[in-house]
C-alpha cells in the first residue's frame, strides 16, 4: 500500500518536472525598460524607448548596421534618380504582416501616406520632402520629393519606414496602437500599461530562422537600482540604460556581461547667443565669451569624474567614431590662462554670471558641478539652476536661460544632429544664432548625395559654428545594456536599439 | 432624517465643482508646455500647432475647463495625449491595483499596530514596552524608497525569494499576486503601523486608566477580558478613524512605493502622467480621488446619523 502511494506520488512528481520542462522549452526574453512607452503606433508615437519596442514589433523599409550603413530590411533596395527628385524602392517579395495580409508596394504607399496625412502624425516633418508616392508594380514603389533630400533614406530607417497592415490601421484607425499589426519578427499579444508589453515570435516573419525566442517581455522599470536587481535575481534578461556609477557592480559579476557601444547622441552647453534679452548678457555678449568658456573645461576630466571614462569626450555633433567627425576639429584640452585672455579680450569683468539651466537628475547635475568649478577658475560665475525637464523645455523656448545643459538623442544622418538646431529659426534652435553662411550650408549638405561633399560643406559649416556657435558639445554618452551571460550572440547598435535577430538565450 | 440625507447628498454638488476647479487650476499652473513635451524630440512647430488645436490648449482657460468638464459631466474624462486611451479605461485598470495594494497595507498596519499597541499599553515602562516604542519609531522615521530597495536586495537578489518587481492580478495566480505585492504592502504598512501603534497604546492606557475597567476588575474578570473585550474595544474608535484615514491617502496612490516596485497603480500613473503633463490623466484620476475621498465622508456622515439619534433632527 505505501509503496503503491510512494509511487502515485513520484509519477506526479515526474509529470510535474516534465510539464515544467515543456513550458521552459518556451524561451522567454525579458526586457527592462527604463520608462514605459507612449503609444505603439509607428505615426503617432514619439519617445525614445518606444522605439525599442518597436525594434522587434515594425519592420522598416531600411535599416542601419553597426558601422551606421543603410541596409535593407522590408525593401531590397533603393535608386534616386539624377536630379534626386525620384527615389524609386523595390520590396522584399513573399513578405506578410501578422494578420497574414501581403507586405506589398500598396501597403507601403498606404504607410507613407498615413505617416504624411494621419491628424497627430508625429512624421510629417521626417517626410516632408516626399510630394507623391506611388505604387508601379505590387514590389515597387517611387517617391516623388519636393527636392532632393539626402537624409531621407535614413529617415526610413526609423519610425517613418515603418510599415504597417493597411487593414488593421483602417478597421482601429488612431486606436490603431493598442494592438500594432505590422511586419516585425514578434507580433503583439498584451500590454498593460506601465506594467508589461508581450510579444511572441511572429511564424510568418521573413527572417524567421534567425529568431530564437518564442516571447518578448517588455518590463518598463524606472528605478535603475530596481532595474538592475531584477536582472541581478535573474527575473530579466537585459536591462537597457544602466546609469555609467552602476558599470564596476555589473563587471564584477559573473554572471553579468556589459555592452557598451558610443551612442548617436551629444551632451553639451545650449548658449542663449540672440533669444531674447538673456541673450544679449553674458554668452550672447561676443563669441570670444563662448570660446573662452569652451578652453575653461576638461571635456575628459568630466568623463573621469562622472562617467568612470566609460562615454567619448567631443566637440561636435557627431562623436569622434562617426565616419562624418571633422578630424580637422580635433577634441581640445583645457586652457585656463587663454580662456581668461579671451575673457580680458571681449571687454567682459570677471567674475561673469551665468544663468546655468540644468535639468533635475543626479547625471545632469553632477556635469553641471563639474562645470562650474572649472569655468570658475577662468572667471565665470555659472549659477546652476535645476529644472524639472519639461519646464526647461519651455524655459529654453522662451529664452528665459544664459546656458543650457542639454542632451540629444542623435539621428543617423547628421543632418538629425545639426540642422534644426543651428540653422536660422528652426525649433530646436533655442539659442536664437543665426548666420545665413551656416544656413546655406546645413541646406546644402541637405541636397547632396555623396558622403564626401557633404562631409566637405559640414567642415565649412563645422568651422563657423566652432568660431561662434552656439553649443558647446561637451560628450557622447555610451549605450550601456547589462545582460545575462546566458545571452549569445546581441549586437548592440549606436542607435541604442535592441535588436534580437540573430541574439539566443543558451 | 429623510431630508437631513437630502440635504447633505445636496452639499455634494457645489463640493465636487469647487474640487474640479481647483484641479484644473492648479494642473494648468505647471510650468511647461504640454504640447512641447508632446511633440517629441523635434518639436516640429506645425505638430505643435496640431496638438494645441486637437485638445483645444489653444483656447482660453475657462473654455479649456468647459471642454473639460462637459465631458467629465457626459462620464468621459478625457484621453490621454501620451498614450491615447481613455482615461476612464486607465483609471479602472489601475484602481484594482491600487485598492489590493492599499488592503494588503493596512491588513499589515493594522495586525503590527493595534497588537504591539496592546502589548505596550499592558506592559507599560518594561522593557517590551521600550522596544517596541523603539521599533515604532524607527518604522516611523524609515524613508519609503531606502526600505524597499533594502528589502529588494534581501529577498530578491540575495535571497531570490520574491520577485524584485512587477504586480500580477490575483485573478490571474494568487500565488503570485501575493509574491509581488507582499514587498510593497509591507513597506506602506510598515510605516502606518508605527502611527497606529503609538495610538492604540496611548488610548489603551486611557482606557485601562478608566472607572469602567476598575469596575470590571473589581467584578474578578480575568485580565486578558478586561483588556481585549472592555478596555480595547473602546480604545480601538480613535484608532479606526485613524486607520479610515490613512486607507484614504493609500487610495489616492503610493507614489514612491509604486515607482520602486514598479507596481501600476494610481501613484505611477500620476507621476508618469506629470512628468509628461498628461492633463487629461492628470485631471481623471485626481477627480476620480478627490470624489472618492467625498462620497466615503458623506457615507461616515450617514453613518453617524444612522447611528446616533440626536444628529437625525440637526
Amino acid at each position: 500500500m505505501r509503496l503503491k502511494s510512494s509511487l502515485k506520488w513520484l509519477a506526479l512528481a515526474g509529470g510535474f518536472a516534465l510539464s515544467l520542462g515543456m513550458a521552459s522549452a518556451q524561451t522567454s526574453m525579458r526586457i527592462g525598460l527604463a520608462e514605459d512607452p507612449d503609444v505603439l503606433d509607428p505615426s503617432l508615437a514619439r519617445s525614445y524607448v518606444g522605439r525599442i519596442v518597436f525594434a522587434s514589433l515594425c519592420d522598416k523599409l531600411f535599416d542601419i548596421d553597426a558601422k551606421l550603413n543603410i541596409v535593407p530590411q522590408l525593401a531590397l533596395s533603393s535608386e534616386t534618380s539624377a536630379d534626386g527628385k525620384e527615389v524609386v524602392i523595390k520590396l522584399r517579395p513573399n513578405v506578410k504582416f501578422h494578420d497574414g495580409e501581403p507586405m506589398d508596394a500598396e501597403a507601403v504607399r498606404f504607410s507613407l501616406d498615413r505617416h504624411l496625412n494621419m491628424a497627430g502624425s508625429f512624421r510629417k516633418p521626417e517626410l516632408g520632402s516626399v510630394a507623391e508616392i506611388t505604387v508601379v508594380d505590387p514590389l515597387t514603389v517611387k517617391l516623388a520629393l519636393k527636392a532632393l533630400f539626402s537624409p531621407l533614406i535614413a529617415q526610413l530607417t526609423d519610425r517613418a519606414g515603418m510599415i504597417v497592415s493597411p487593414k488593421a490601421a483602417k478597421e482601429l484607425g488612431d486606436k490603431f496602437g493598442q494592438k500594432p499589426v505590422c511586419a516585425g519578427p514578434f507580433k503583439f499579444v498584451e500590454r498593460v500599461q506601465q506594467d508589461r508589453i508581450v510579444l511572441e515570435k511572429f511564424a510568418d516573419y521573413w527572417n524567421k530562422d534567425k529568431i530564437n525566442f518564442d516571447r518578448v517581455v517588455f518590463l518598463p522599470i524606472a528605478d535603475s537600482t530596481v532595474r538592475l536587481a531584477n536582472l541581478r535575481s535573474g527575473q530579466l534578461d537585459l536591462i537597457e540604460r544602466l546609469p555609467a556609477t552602476d558599470i564596476k557592480d555589473v563587471k564584477a559579476n559573473a554572471k553579468l556581461k556589459l555592452t557598451a557601444v558610443p551612442s548617436l547622441a551629444y551632451s553639451g552647453i545650449t548658449m542663449n547667443i540672440a533669444n531674447k534679452e538673456a541673450g544679449k548678457t553674458g554668452l550672447g555678449l561676443d563669441p570670444r565669451v563662448r570660446q573662452a568658456l569652451n578652453w575653461a573645461i576638461d571635456r575628459e576630466a568630466i568623463n573621469q569624474v562622472a562617467f568612470n571614462g566609460e562615454f567619448t569626450p567631443g566637440n561636435q555633433w557627431i562623436n569622434p567614431s562617426n565616419p562624418y567627425y571633422q578630424k580637422s576639429f580635433p577634441v581640445t584640452g583645457r586652457d585656463v590662462k587663454k580662456a581668461q585672455d579671451l575673457l580680458k579680450a571681449a571687454g567682459v569683468k570677471t567674475p561673469l554670471t551665468i544663468d546655468f539651466m540644468v535639468p533635475n537628475n543626479p547625471e545632469a547635475r553632477q556635469v553641471a558641478e563639474i562645470v562650474q568649478s572649472m569655468a570658475a577658475e577662468a572667471g565665470f560665475d555659472m549659477k546652476i539652476r535645476l529644472t524639472e525637464f519639461a519646464t526647461s523645455l519651455t524655459q529654453a523656448e522662451q529664452g528665459n536661460y544664459q546656458a543650457y545643459l542639454l542632451n540629444w538623442s542623435g539621428r543617423t544622418d547628421p543632418d538629425g544632429n545639426a540642422y534644426s538646431f543651428h540653422a536660422c529659426g528652426q525649433p530646436l534652435n533655442y539659442t536664437g544664432y543665426c548666420n545665413k553662411d551656416v544656413d546655406a550650408l546645413l541646406g546644402e549638405a541637405r541636397q547632396k548625395g555623396s558622403f564626401d561633399e557633404r562631409k566637405a560643406i559640414y567642415e565649412k559649416a563645422t568651422k563657423i559654428l566652432q568660431e561662434e556657435g552656439g553649443v558647446l558639445y561637451l560628450y557622447h554618452v555610451s549605450i550601456l545594456m547589462a545582460h545575462t551571460d546566458r545571452l549569445d550572440g546581441y549586437v548592440q547598435l549606436p542607435d541604442g536599439l535592441i535588436r534580437l535577430t540573430g541574439a539566443r538565450l543558451k | 432624517m429623510l431630508s437631513v440625507i437630502l440635504k447633505r447628498v445636496l452639499q455634494l454638488v457645489p463640493t465636487v465643482f469647487f474640487v474640479s476647479v481647483i484641479i484644473f487650476s492648479l494642473q494648468h499652473l505647471l510650468p511647461g508646455d504640454p504640447a512641447l513635451i508632446m511633440a517629441g524630440e523635434d518639436k516640429d512647430p506645425a505638430v505643435i500647432a496640431q496638438i494645441r488645436a486637437q485638445y483645444h490648449l489653444d483656447q482660453p482657460l475657462p473654455l479649456q475647463y468647459l471642454y473639460w468638464i462637459k465631458g467629465v459631466l457626459h462620464g468621459d474624462l478625457g484621453e490621454s495625449m501620451r498614450l491615447k486611451a481613455p482615461v476612464l479605461e486607465l483609471v479602472a485598470t489601475k484602481l484594482p491595483v491600487t485598492l489590493q495594494l492599499a488592503c494588503m497595507a493596512m491588513l499589515i498596519a493594522l495586525t503590527l499596530g493595534v497588537s504591539f499597541g496592546v502589548l505596550c499599553a499592558v506592559y507599560k515602562g518594561r522593557l517590551l514596552d521600550s522596544i517596541v516604542n523603539v521599533v515604532g519609531l524607527v518604522g516611523i522615521s524609515t524613508p519609503n524608497f531606502w526600505l524597499g530597495i533594502m528589502l529588494i536586495f534581501l529577498f530578491s537578489v540575495h535571497l531570490g525569494w520574491l520577485p524584485a518587481s512587477g504586480y500580477v492580478s490575483p485573478f490571474e495566480d494568487l500565488g503570485q499576486s501575493l509574491k509581488t505585492t507582499i514587498m510593497p504592502a509591507f513597506v506602506l504598512g510598515n510605516a502606518i503601523a508605527g502611527v497606529l501603534m503609538r495610538h492604540t497604546r496611548g488610548a489603551m492606557l486611557q482606557a485601562l486608566a478608566s472607572d469602567y475597567v476598575r469596575t470590571a476588575r473589581a467584578k474578578g474578570l480575568y485580565e486578558h477580558v478586561v483588556v481585549i473585550k472592555h478596555a480595547m474595544r473602546n480604545a480601538l474608535t480613535p484608532v479606526i478613524t485613524l486607520g479610515a484615514l490613512e486607507f484614504g491617502t493609500l487610495l489616492s496612490g503610493a507614489v514612491l512605493t509604486e515607482q520602486i516596485f514598479t507596481i501600476p497603480g494610481f501613484g505611477k500613473l500620476i507621476v508618469d502622467a506629470v512628468f509628461n503633463r498628461d492633463y487629461a490623466v492628470v485631471q481623471g484620476v485626481v477627480l476620480v480621488t478627490a470624489t472618492t475621498y467625498i462620497l466615503l465622508n458623506l457615507l461616515a456622515d450617514l453613518g453617524y446619523i444612522l447611528v446616533n439619534p440626536r444628529l437625525r433632527d440637526e
